[in-house]
């Protein structure tokens, strides 16, 4: 053996030990997020100002809604107490840099999932709990139950957005007829709307189901469930804690597998007495899975009893019987042609 | 400039607007926008309006829905602050706004007043916050009306010692302390209040050690002090220079030492000649509160926006939860305004 190849092995061997001890030295503090939630004994999510149906302070100033009830879960995941977790507003300019600077340890507040996000900012997501999109309003009247029906209607869209640009796609690809009608404001979309002017709206959904809480006849008005654009909004975490990642990933789970197995916050005590054994892993009646992941068994069951299943928790805060009147739509379970979906409890 | 207005005697209204074609024309031309402009503001604003009813009832009109600003004149006067609580959040109102009425009278001018408004601005803090006896109520709860007078007025206070010794390290003779009086002051000058805000919010718990935190209304409230006190440091430096310079040498004849000279000559005159300005400056900072909603606080504008947004019931009268909270500005404001103009001619010399 040369020195020189000595000397580059001794190297190599020198750069694995390093490599090696910087890899233990992560695993051995992974988790400072989750640690530091153990320590504290709450949870802090940051959520939006206000969004309706989505995260709000109700009469009382306790927060409600959508995202706040996947808070809540995770509380049930972590502590077995919907209440241990602490809501902070935070407005869209600073929601991310406040997450970075550990103001809290999870952002719902619909953040939209983008390469970049993912990329540069050192955020990870969560799985997707709410599909987003550019929607169409439309006029019950109309008789149109989906957007590809509308042949050679009026669309009004917001002058100088991207929504502008998406309609006009959207019906080059279907092939049919359209006649846009450009809105400068968007307090004048109420009005094209009720007086005829226009038979559809277009904008981001979440808009569309507060617009038409506006308009005198809400019932008459319907936000189809298809979407033109991607938005998908999703629970964000800073990086470099995987096993709280995880709690989100399954708390979210959980609430998804619940609605698929058929289990409510009502119902979920006769499961527990359930003979499929895919059931008795998911409620915690087996224990071994629990044991096998390091959580309470229970903990699937748990927030089932706190906060319902995804349906529920949906139909609760903006589903179509609340005032923001959501069809599910993409948000609906796999097997009923949505895109909610959970891997398996194994 | 004052003394320009008493001099000249007022214009009768009818020449002032007709009395040239120039003035006519202009003349006509503002009372046509206002024609076309009033009438339906008007009647947004009153006759079409909704004054007491469900949002269903405001649906069917076409006016404003003051009857929203009725159902949910809590949140937005409170926010978040639980109601079963609302009493001390309102006693903060009292107390604070009692305190400004005092501060109003130059009669009452005195160190007492000053201990009164320190123990007001604590009296204030403990009533929101609770401790000693009360349930305790986290800040980021608090919200409404009681947040931006607690802002406003606390960090007016807190700005004011920090504004003076600014404006003397300004002034001073030692080359070091001044320069780092001028660098102080004219960097937080130089960057607009919500990087301030920003820095404060999200910079500053990233330099503190892990685990430790420190609450975000305070932090909010030390930006806004220092933010304002640069500004207050300049208007005092003026102050200081407008005292003639035989009055330090009067007191330094008199045996007085530097701060006797400062404390009884020359602080006393220097700041009496800006008080307007300082009365300026602060509805400048009670306007200036506004923006910690960006960094999610619920002040009285934030919450009243927040008013429109949550209550499925009542979703979407922004319109008039804007105009609600601008009326409560506009009467704060143009009250100081009045204040300030008042006490101009009250002090000036006879």
């Amino acid at each position: 053996m040369s020195i020189s190849t000595k000397f580059v092995s001794t190297l190599a061997t020198a750069g694995l030990a390093l490599t090696i001890g910087a890899f233990s030295a992560v695993s051995a503090s992974a988790g400072p997020t989750l640690d530091a939630i153990q320590q504290r004994g709450f949870i802090k999510v940051g959520v939006g100002g206000s969004s309706p149906g989505f995260s709000f302070p109700d009469a009382s100033g306790k927060w409600q809604g959508f995202f706040v009830d996947f808070g809540r879960a995770l509380a049930v995941t972590v502590f077995n107490n919907p209440d241990k977790v602490e809501f902070t507003s935070s407005s869209p300019q600073q929601r991310l840099p406040a997450l970075q600077a550990g103001e809290f340890d999870i952002l719902l507040s619909g953040v939209t999932q983008t390469i970049t996000r993912a990329f540069k900012l050192g955020f990870h997501f969560g799985p997707v709990i709410f599909y987003d999109g550019q929607g169409i309003l439309v006029n019950k009247s109309l008789g149109v139950a989906k957007a590809v029906e509308l042949d050679g209607a009026t669309i009004g869209a917001q002058s100088g957005t991207t929504g502008e640009l998406n309609i006009a796609d959207f019906f080059r690809k279907t092939g049919k007829a359209y006649k846009p009608v450009v809105i400068e404001d968007s307090n004048e979309f109420q009005k094209a709307i009720e007086s005829g002017r226009v038979d559809a709206l277009t904008q981001d959904a979440s808009d569309l189901a507060i617009i038409r809480t506006q308009l005198a006849k809400p019932d008459d008005y319907v936000v189809l469930p298809e979407r033109l654009s991607k938005e998908p909004l999703v629970p964000a975490v800073r990086g470099g804690d995987d096993r709280w990642l995880e709690i989100v990933d399954w708390t979210v789970y959980a609430t998804i597998q619940a609605e698929e197995f058929g289990i409510t916050q009502k119902n979920v005590d006769e499961f527990l007495t359930s003979e499929d054994p895919a059931i008795k892993r998911f409620l915690g009646v087996d224990t071994s899975l629990g044991e096998a992941i390091g959580l309470d068994p229970k903990f699937a069951y748990n927030i089932i009893k706190a906060v319902g299943n995804y349906g529920e928790i949906f139909d609760r805060s903006i589903g179509p019987s609340t005032k923001v009147g959501f069809q599910r739509g993409y948000n609906d379970l796999w097997t009923r042609g949505g895109l909610i979906y959970s891997p398996p409890f194994r | 400039m004052i003394a320009h207005r008493r001099l000249s005697r007022p214009i009768p209204l009818f020449k002032a607007a007709f009395g040239s074609p120039g003035h006519a024309a202009v003349s006509l031309a503002l009372a046509g926008l206002v024609a076309v402009a009033v009438p339906p503001l008007l009647n947004w604003l009153l006759f079409d309006a909704t004054w007491v009813g469900t949002a269903d009832d405001c649906h069917g009109r076409s006016g404003a829905c003051w009857a929203f600003v009725g159902a949910k004149l809590q949140f937005v006067l409170l926010g978040l602050y639980p109601q079963g609580d609302a009493w001390r959040a309102y006693a903060v109102d009292g107390l604070l706004l009692a305190l400004a009425a005092a501060s109003t009278v130059p009669r009452l001018w005195s160190r007492g007043l000053l201990a009164a408004w320190i123990g007001g601005l604590l009296a204030s803090i403990w009533l929101l916050g609770g401790g000693l006896g009360l349930p305790q109520i986290t800040s980021d709860k608090w919200g409404g009306l009681p947040v931006t007078l607690l802002l406003s007025f606390g960090s007016f206070l807190l700005s004011f010692p920090l504004a003076i010794a600014l404006a003397l390290a300004r002034r001073s003779r030692m080359g070091g302390l001044r320069i780092y009086a001028v660098a102080f002051i004219e960097v937080v000058r130089g960057v607009p209040f919500i990087a301030v805000l920003y820095a404060a919010t999200l910079l500053f718990p990233l330099m503190l050690p892990s685990g430790a935190a420190i609450d975000k209304f305070a932090r909010a409230a030390a930006a806004l002090s220092i933010f304002v006190a640069a500004y207050f440091a300049e208007i005092i430096r003026a102050g200081l220079q407008g005292v003639p310079h035989g009055q330090y040498e009067a007191a330094s004849a008199l045996g007085l030492t530097y701060w006797q000279a400062l404390r009884l000559i020359v602080l006393p005159q220097a700041l009496r000649a800006v008080i307007p300005s300082i009365v300026n400056l602060a509805i400048g900072i009670f306007q200036d509160t506004t923006l910690v909603a960006i960094i999610g606080m619920f002040d009285l504008l934030n919450a009243a926006r927040t008013a429109a947004s949550a209550d499925q019931a009542w979703l979407g009268f922004y319109a008039e939860s804007y105009v609600f909270a601008a009326l409560v500005y506009f009467v704060f404001c143009f009250s100081a305004s009045r204040y300030s103009l008042w006490l101009e001619r009250h002090l000036r010399p006879a």
